[in-house]
Order: structure tokens, then C-alpha cells, then sequence
């Protein structure tokens, strides 16, 4: 599970059909300074965030896990919106 | 698994329902002697870890699963325990009593 920052939304038409009704979203990585921290990539969204906000993922098969369909071709999914991280007392905050 | 340095906290009031009431922290895979390596990740609390604890992180899917008893969680890194120590061909490289303790 990694930190991220939704960075803007995808929008697919067609789709897997498992996939109907799940959200796409550009998220961008983020290290423990707030820094971005390798590529950004398309994740689902389960649960709902927009572009700004600051969201935990899970990648691999869990993703798929997460998702309202389980056995769905899906290798990234945010899974909460994240209020506040704070780490080494500085805090990562929504931007 | 690997060894990791927790360097703080996440607060998420909306989230799948599987990680409520569990504790997220910031954990940055460490070597033995303190350098970071691989990339930072949030983790699932299962060893009442702190902030400044040297722990020793699962990041793998149905292990996962198994700690938190549900065979559908898409959880996949977790604390699973705290680091007294680390001996390295017969040298002590890291002493969680010599650390400073939690920050």
C-alpha cells in the first residue's frame, strides 16, 4: 500500500465489463516527504476522491480484491482517502 | 519481509471497510544499518508499533489476509512485528535499546 495524490481523472467508455461503474483515476505516487516517488498510473477509485486529494492504493492482485467486482483485469485501486500523514513531524497534507 | 523504519502516521476517515479501526503508519524500507532503500509504503499496524520503531514488514497478499482472517481483504503490507535487534555475521548492527527508542 502506497501514498498517493490524485492527479486527474480517466474516463473509458469501454471497458471490462466488470469494470462498469468503477471510476479511473491518474494518481501520483508520494514518498514520506510528499515528493513525487516513481510514475504516475491509472488506479480505481473504490472509494471516491477527486484531482488534489491525498489517497492510499493498493497494487498487484489485492487491487482487484477491492473492487465492487473481484475477478476484474485491475492492478491498482485507491482504497481511502487520506486527511492527514504526517511523517518526521512535517505534515503531508491535501493540496 | 523486510526491515523498515516507521516515520509517521495516516489519518483516513474514509476507507474501505476491511482497514477500520486498524492503525496506518508511514514505514520507509531500511537496510540493517539504517539507510533507506526501495520505496516508502503505508502499513496496516498488527504490533503496536509507533513512529521512530524499527519493524519488520509483510508486504504480500495472502499472508496478509490470513493475519486479518478475511479471505477477501485487499490489504497488503503490514507491520507484523517490532525489531529488538539485528545481528550481522556475528556483529550487532542495529540495538533498538541503543537507538533512542521511539522518536
Amino acid at each position: 500500500m502506497y501514498l498517493a495524490r490524485v492527479t486527474g481523472r480517466v474516463v473509458a467508455t469501454q471497458k471490462y465489463p466488470g469494470l462498469t461503474g468503477v471510476p479511473l483515476q491518474w494518481i501520483q505516487p508520494l514518498d514520506e516527504h510528499g515528493k513525487a516517488m516513481g510514475a504516475q498510473l491509472v488506479a480505481c477509485a473504490v472509494i471516491s476522491a477527486g484531482p488534489g486529494d491525498l489517497v492510499h492504493y493498493v497494487d498487484g492482485r489485492e487491487a482487484a480484491l477491492a473492487c465492487p467486482e473481484t475477478f476484474v483485469p485491475v492492478d491498482a485501486a485507491i482504497i481511502g482517502f487520506v486527511e492527514e500523514a504526517v511523517a518526521n513531524g512535517v505534515r503531508i497534507g491535501r493540496s | 519481509m523486510f526491515l523498515a523504519q516507521v516515520v509517521g502516521t495516516v489519518v483516513s476517515p474514509v476507507q474501505i471497510q476491511v482497514l477500520d479501526g486498524h492503525k496506518l503508519l508511514i514505514v520507509r524500507p531500511v537496510k540493517p544499518d539504517g539507510s533507506a532503500t526501495g520505496k516508502t509504503r503505508i502499513a496496516l499496524d498488527k504490533a503496536q508499533a509507533g513512529v521512530g520503531d524499527r519493524v519488520l514488514v509483510l508486504d504480500e497478499g495472502n499472508g496478509g489476509r490470513q493475519i486479518l482472517g478475511d479471505p477477501k481483504a485487499p490489504v497488503k503490507t503490514i507491520v507484523v512485528g517490532v525489531v529488538d535487534y539485528v545481528d550481522q555475521n556475528g556483529r550487532v548492527v542495529y540495538d533498538h535499546r541503543k537507538s533512542g527508542g521511539r522518536a
